[in-house]
């Protein structure tokens, strides 16, 4: 099926089977290879973009899923927020290897657009779905802070 | 053929009874037909009817997301849900981690994530785990912590609302509610009949 939506604000069509997972449409027909695959069952993050706004795991949601949506990636996002976090991650040194980076940085962005100063709490809840191997959770933590501060200015 | 289990006869039993002893004592009939009245009452009135109902919405399809706390469960052994995911304001989840940030409409083949429609957790007031038979069937009355639902509104959400009938089919490895739907609705049916008696709170 044709499925049409915006990616990074400009609109796409792709042809896809309906249950196609967006991960895929992404990085093999859209070439939008900074969205990671890691284990393709929800359980780790590597995947994490914004549906509308709002983050998800590309890998549970379906080609079908997304007609006439919103998908922000990686590479498009954009705003305050993910300047402040992009800023606060090269300050702070955050990434080690950086294979769940990117979707560390898009949930990061999720969190804080939607609770501008998070608590450590609300950063266990929010980003607890994100996993690192390389065990960077402190770095993150800390990151997601200092953006917090340099958006309250 | 369905088998029409023997507890949702159980209020046209009563009926039958309680019938057969009004003409038999108006006809001069025995003291036993009374007392055969007391006991089928009884039996009505101490809520044994709910007891098919409770076993049903204690499986682990229905019970995991009936948390007593702000932690879905997951699996048939009911442990807590994976990643930390907590129920949220609108118990749809916590930023980022949202309900449907996996869980979409239908069951993923692919993945095994389950879904239906309306993904969700149960409010709190309608936290299940660990109640006794008794204070289940007096929070699924209450129409303060259900919602505001009649006794026919929850005889209708558990007939045929999508999220509920999901398990029954649940997909995967998962093991669907034990009771078939269609026995699990004429036992609630039953219950419901009676006037939804509860169980005596044991001492």
């Amino acid at each position: 099926m044709t499925i049409k939506f915006k990616v990074n604000g400009e609109a796409r069509s792709v042809d896809a089977e309906p249950e196609t997972p967006l991960l895929w449409v992404l990085r093999d027909e859209l070439k939008l290879t900074g969205t990671k695959f890691g284990c393709g069952a929800a359980l780790c993050g590597a995947c994490t973009i914004h549906l509308d706004g709002e983050a998800v795991r590309s890998c549970q949601i379906q080609a079908r899923d997304v007609e006439g949506r919103d998908v922000t990636t990686i590479e498009g996002v954009k705003g305050d927020v993910a300047a402040a976090v992009k800023a606060a991650w090269i300050q702070l040194d955050v990434v080690q290897c950086g294979y769940c980076q990117s979707g560390q940085v898009m949930a990061a962005v999720g969190l804080l657009s939607q609770i501008p100063k998070p608590s450590d709490d609300d950063i266990n809840k929010a980003m607890d779905g994100n996993i690192c191997r390389c065990n960077t959770y402190h770095r993150i933590r800390a990151a997601i802070h200092e953006a917090a501060k340099s958006l309250a200015g | 053929m369905h088998r029409v289990p023997m507890r949702s006869l159980f209020p046209i039993i009563v009926t039958i009874i309680a019938f057969g002893a009004v003409a038999l004592e108006r006809g001069g009939g025995t003291i036993q037909s009374s007392s055969v009245i007391s006991a089928a009452n009884a039996a009505a009135a101490d809520g044994a009817l709910f007891t098919p109902v409770a076993t049903v919405l204690r499986h682990p399809r229905c019970m995991n997301c009936h948390p007593r706390d702000d932690h879905p469960r997951q699996g048939d052994d009911r442990h807590v849900h994976q990643q930390n995911v907590v129920r949220g304001d609108d118990n749809l989840g916590f930023v980022n981690m949202r309900c449907t940030a996996c869980h979409r409409e239908e069951n993923n083949n692919y993945s095994g994530v389950p879904g239906a429609p309306s993904w969700h957790l149960a409010p709190v007031s309608m936290g299940w785990q660990g109640l006794s038979d008794a204070d289940l069937c007096a929070t699924l009355k209450d129409e303060d912590k259900n919602g505001g639902k009649t006794i026919a509104a929850l005889v209708e959400h558990m007939s045929s609302d999508k999220l509920v009938l999901w398990g029954w089919a649940p997909g995967g490895k998962r093991a669907p509610v034990s009771t078939p739907h269609p026995q699990f609705v004429t036992e609630l049916k039953a219950w419901a009949a009676a006037g939804a008696p509860c169980p005596v709170a044991s001492k």
